[in-house]
């Protein structure tokens, strides 16, 4: 039988086409946020994998299989003021507007790291823990987990992420499907480390090659562009360890701009940046695009990926880009207003 | 005849030993001084098919010194050295990333390798 296919757009035409296997049951759909992704998970109810799943799941946390949605944002970069981008924390405020506005909520929101912009002085970087906490906390949605970032955690072995947040890596389950926080930064270097991996093995070995599992992370678990940084140096032997569940997504941020990969059966999804953009790899230059006072969230806009026909996963996903625009941040009182009330710390 | 033999086998050691001091002659080192945020020199050129000694020193905290096609990934802090010798096979320039988060300066912290 042949498989059907399944294809991510943007505004800018098919960006990924890949294969979807029957077995796999997930339907993941994203509208991106600038601010990060709104996924959602629509189980394909009737298929023998998808009941034995939901039986299982059921029976270990008492919650089966139900779709449902989440937001992945990312790198906010609080407490990061001045070029390129002079916005200090106004995205990050303007996407929990955005999401609180999002009827019906998401279940849950992740966030993918570089949280904060990182300082020597480990007292002004702990105010910017609470900083972000501060802007977090006016999110309706109550469940939130995070994944530290480099500027996060890689000076203190991430110390204050612990204090604020708890592990750097950890699992749980959440209607059906199997979440993995995967910490890629706190030991400074670009890297997973063995023990986290032997830990992901133990933890992974309970599911059925079929379960449905997100990775959420910082960095890309694949060689993006490594002479940018813009890689994992384990990233391979994690990799391994997911390769023979068939139904594996990866979320993560680092390169402030979206980007969607696969590896074998896995889908590997970027998130945008809360402060500025980074080029496309392919540009000889790691240099953020520039600050356009005119239109001050360029490449921090709203993309919507959305199932058109729910019920039958063959047919393509419809995307839709919107940029925010400074009428809808700041009113008739333009960017000059909004610069002038910039959230400072 | 004795003395004759005895000349030739010294002539054949002499020779033998000249080449093992040849073949066992240290490739050449280079030092790579980094700190915050910025690697000393620059760049450096190396010679194609020939081994060389890279030896990274930091002056304030750890840094690491990579260029994943040349096989290069070093870490060094204050008072700790490392090095890696290699044989760089493929001519070319090559970026070489700090990739031990090292401060808000970091992303600026690169250097360029030439093999010629």
């Amino acid at each position: 039988m042949k498989k059907p296919r399944c294809q991510l757009h943007t505004a800018g035409g098919i960006i990924m086409t890949s294969q979807f296997d029957r077995r796999a049951f997930l339907r993941v759909s994203a509208m991106s946020l600038g601010a990060g992704a709104l996924l959602q998970f629509s189980p394909l109810a009737g298929t023998a994998s998808g009941s034995a799943l939901s039986r299982m799941f059921r029976r270990q946390n008492g919650e089966g299989l139900s779709a449902f949605s989440i937001v992945q944002l990312s790198d906010t970069h609080v407490g990061f003021q001045g070029p390129p981008d002079p916005l200090g924390t106004k995205a990050f405020e303007r996407a929990v507007d955005v999401i609180n506005a999002l009827d019906p909520q998401p279940d849950l929101i992740l966030f993918t790291g570089d949280l904060t912009h990182d300082s020597e002085d480990a007292a002004e970087h702990a105010k910017r823990f609470a900083m972000f906490r501060s802007i977090s906390d006016r999110l309706r949605v109550k469940k939130r987990m995070h994944v530290p970032g480099e500027h996060d955690a890689a000076l203190d072995g991430g110390v204050l992420f612990r204090e604020n947040f708890g592990e750097t890596h950890y699992s749980f389950d959440h209607r059906g499907v199997h979440f993995v926080a995967l910490d890629n930064v706190s030991r400074g270097k670009p890297i997973v480390g063995a023990e986290q991996i032997a830990w992901l093995q133990r933890d992974l070995a309970r599911f059925p090659k079929t379960a449905p599992i997100v990775v959420f992370t910082h960095r890309p678990l694949f060689d993006l562009k490594p002479e940018w940084e813009w890689f994992t140096a384990d990233g391979s032997a994690v990799m391994n360890v997911l390769a023979p569940y068939e139904a594996v997504t990866v979320l993560y941020g680092h390169i402030h701009r979206p980007d969607h990969h696969v590896t074998g059966t896995t889908q590997h999804h970027a998130a945008r940046s809360l402060i500025f953009a980074f080029p496309d790899p392919s540009s000889a230059e790691k240099k953020p695009l520039p600050f356009n006072a005119t239109r001050p969230f360029q490449n921090l806009g709203i993309r919507t990926i959305r199932s058109q026909a729910p019920a039958a996963h063959a047919v393509p996903l419809a995307i839709n880009d919107v940029e925010l625009t400074v009428r809808e941040i700041a009113g008739t009182e333009g960017i000059q207003q909004m610069l002038k009330g910039a959230t400072s710390l | 005849m004795k003395r004759i033999s005895i000349v030739l086998v010294t002539l054949i050691a002499m020779i033998t030993l000249t080449q093992l001091g040849i073949a066992q002659e240290p490739p050449r080192v280079v030092e790579i001084a980094a700190k915050r945020f910025e690697f000393t020199p620059k760049q450096i050129t190396l010679e194609r098919g020939k081994p060389v000694t890279i030896r990274l020193t930091s002056s304030d905290r750890a840094h690491g010194l990579l260029v994943k096609e040349l096989g290069i990934d070093l870490d060094a802090d204050s008072g700790s050295p490392s090095e890696i010798t290699i044989t760089p096979e493929v001519a070319g320039t090559y970026p070489a990333i700090c990739d031990h988060y090292c401060g808000s300066g970091h992303g600026n912290m690169k250097m360029t390798i030439v093999v010629e």
